[in-house]
């Protein structure tokens, strides 16, 4: 280590700093003064984002002997994070306060789970991948426990810190076992170990699959899924924003370092492992996402085939790839924070919208949130100009080029299958008559923001250029 | 067989005895003393590898603040826990299957000649002045001190998470401010009330009787 390291972690010291701070201030604030915290948080964000906008990484330059890494992809990741973080709580700060969850710890902790996914996309070693990914986790789980009035918020809490924890030990299992046999931390030197093997034993093999599971538990992937609909539909939409999206480009962070740099040398072993959870997340994803009524589960079987289509990308083991697999996981959340922006604008007090029937006639309602939902929902479902359209186009080519034919037509089939209970909620805001005719009411802030948030989602998809070369730049 | 194989020996399966202990007894109480007894037993594990200053903080933190807190707590709480385990032998069946399962994996690794002695060298012996807590300190400073900041922060975030989660004000509670206590004046308490000995009444008594 030198002190020049310490420029590297420049955003990530100002991160830590900021929590400190709001940390700080909120215990001397009155009621009434809580906005402070609030907007703290988001100038702790902004902040952040032009400290990383400012200073790109030039190439990859490892630092603080070999645990911390910075490069294209750390930066593309770490900022999409920022921003959307701070989508979130512009959309939450109504919905906090009508909940009196409106406290200066809820953006601490959010605070502290952003500087977690930033440990985690920038880790190096074995060892701060564990520790971001706790860092994230942990402060996760008190997020979602937050509403402690709530029986359902509390039961997903405890289901989430339970199966996390297990989830964490077999990682932790499989972490150690590697490092047994290949005697390093260091990522990059694992790989250099794991390189120059003519076959891998069954130890490494082993450890492969533990990390491999952790990996899928912490994405969704079936069969590691189950937490996934019940952690989604329990906790505050805030808290379920936060871990559906944000959370999302963490864990594909974890991914690329661990798994593709890590023991990329393995590829051969872990691809098939892959393609099995990646099909298995589509199909079931996609089917039981059908039955659902209620639109937070929806959601939560749609991210579990999100995923399936995430892992179908890294399943390609090509640069092409991985680099469609990020395009998918960015934009994906990025449509994923708009969804449940408009979840969390059609709450208000005493009321979750969280059924899909909620969302009959909203077009009579609010035309112009009803047209942002139908952007998500197309996007989602992949129709072209969306976004999501290009995202499924470049993950099924990468797909094709390795020729897995077979693989991206059930890809296809099953995404047809998923588009029926997308355009459900589009048919129920525009084609039934509206139940609840209560107005929908924004404050500016918000509706700026998810205008902004839900036009870009079509905006991509017309010039998805510049993200495309953005996420080749970092993969290479 | 030298004297340190021996120590191991007993080291060994002191540990594998208080492991078992901890899900065979019944009684929490006995089975948080035999954790004890296996968080001991690994210190001395620990001892013979020559990390001194783990094996001390093993004893320490596990033993002395952690499993006492437990034990405090399995006493506080009455729960009969071979109640709420009713019906768990209907699980035997899948559980020894999964411990099977698990049983064979972990044969496989550590008897893969992976984790053998031979690829293992003894530790160097280093002479009795030799401060295994300053070598520990130094690298924890130097090269790990990015994880070691990291693993400060996790724990800060466990603070807020714990007190956010669990501190509630509740009307009802009565609480005492000690700066305002300490700073309140007999004047504040007591009110001296100059008067008469004798009240009007006793006046007015006092007239009619004249």
């Amino acid at each position: 280590m030198n002190m020049s390291d310490f420029s590297l972690i420049i955003p990530e010291i100002f991160m830590l700093v900021m929590a400190c701070i709001v940390l700080m201030i909120d215990a001397f604030l009155r009621e009434d003064q809580r906005d402070v915290s609030y907007l703290l948080s988001l100038a702790a964000l902004i902040g952040t984002a032009i400290l990383t906008w400012m200073n790109p990484s030039d190439g990859r330059v490892v630092g603080f002997n070999g645990t911390f890494v910075t490069d294209t992809m750390a930066d593309v990741l770490k900022f999409t994070i920022y921003l959307l973080t701070a989508a979130i709580f512009v959309y939450s700060r109504q919905y906090l306060r009508a909940r009196a969850l409106f406290k200066g710890e809820f953006y601490v902790l959010g605070l502290f789970a952003v500087l977690g996914m930033m440990i985690l996309v920038s880790a190096h070693s074995m060892l701060t991948v564990y520790l971001g990914l706790e860092l994230m986790s942990l402060s996760l789980y008190a997020m979602v426990a937050f509403n402690r009035n709530s029986a359902l918020s509390s039961e997903a809490a405890m289901k989430y810190f339970v199966l996390g924890g297990f989830a964490s030990g077999v990682l932790l299992y499989g972490m150690s076992i590697v490092y047994g046999v290949s005697g390093t931390l260091d990522l990059e030197r694992l790989a250099g170990y794991l390189s120059i093997q003519q076959s891998f034993n069954a130890p490494l093999l082993l450890g492969m699959v533990f990390i491999v599971v952790a990996l899928a538990f912490k994405l969704g992937a079936v069969p590691f899924h189950m937490w996934v609909p019940d952690i989604y539909h329990g906790s505050p939409s805030a808290v379920t924003a936060l871990i559906g999206t944000s959370a999302k480009l963490a864990v594909f962070g974890f991914f690329m370092r661990l798994l593709i740099e890590g023991m990329g040398a393995m590829q051969y072993s872990w691809q098939d492992i892959l393609i099995i959870l990646s099909v298995l997340s589509l199909a079931i994803g996609n089917i039981v996402a059908i039955s659902q009524l209620n639109i937070k589960r929806m959601l939560a079987y749609s991210a579990i085939s999100h995923a399936g289509f995430i892992l179908l990308g890294l399943a390609a083991a090509s640069p092409e790839g991985y680099s469609a697999a990020m395009f998918y996981t960015v934009t994906y959340a990025i449509t994923g924070v708009a969804a449940f922006g408009i979840i969390i604008l059609l709450s208000r007090k005493g009321f979750e919208a969280d059924s899909i029937d909620d969302y009959k006639g909203l077009n009579v309602r609010n035309s112009w949130y009803a047209f942002m939902m139908l952007l998500v929902m197309f996007s989602m479902a992949g129709v072209p100009p969306m976004v999501g359209f290009y995202a499924k186009l470049l993950v099924l080519k990468a797909v094709i080029d390795q020729g897995m034919y077979w693989l991206a037509i059930v890809a296809v089939l099953l995404s047809v299958i998923g588009a029926f209970y997308y355009l459900r909620v589009i048919k129920v805001m525009y084609f039934d008559e509206a139940e609840d005719r209560s107005e929908i009411v924004a404050n500016s802030g918000m509706h700026v923001v998810l205008s902004s948030n839900a036009l870009l989602v079509l905006l991509l998809g017309l010039f998805p250029g510049t993200l495309i070369s953005l996420c080749l730049a970092a993969i290479s | 067989m030298t004297f340190q194989y021996g120590v191991f020996l007993f080291f060994a399966a002191l540990v594998v005895y208080g492991a078992a202990g901890v899900i065979v007894v019944r009684n929490p109480v006995h089975a948080a003393l035999h954790l004890v007894l296996a968080f001991f037993a690994s210190a001395g594990l620990w001892m013979l590898l020559e990390a001194e200053f783990l094996a001390i903080i093993l004893v320490l933190v596990y033993v002395g603040a952690v499993m006492v807190l437990f034990l405090f707590v399995v006493m506080m709480l009455d729960i009969n826990i071979s109640e709420t385990r009713e019906g768990f032998v209907s699980y035997l069946p899948v559980g020894f299957l999964v411990g099977l399962v698990l049983l064979l994996q972990i044969r496989m690794v550590v008897g893969s000649g992976f984790f053998d002695l031979e690829q293992y060298l003894s530790p160097v012996l280093r002479p009795a002045d030799y401060s295994n807590t300053d070598e520990l300190g130094s690298l924890l400073y130097t090269v790990y001190v990015y994880p070691f900041e990291i693993a400060a922060v996790i724990l800060l975030v466990a603070i807020v998470a714990a007190i956010s989660l669990t501190m509630r004000h509740r009307p009802e509670s009565r609480k005492q401010t000690p700066g305002s206590q300490v700073k309140v004046k007999a004047t504040d308490r007591l009110k001296v009330v100059k008067m008469d000995a004798l009240t009007s009444v006793d006046k007015k008594k006092k007239g009619d009787s004249a």
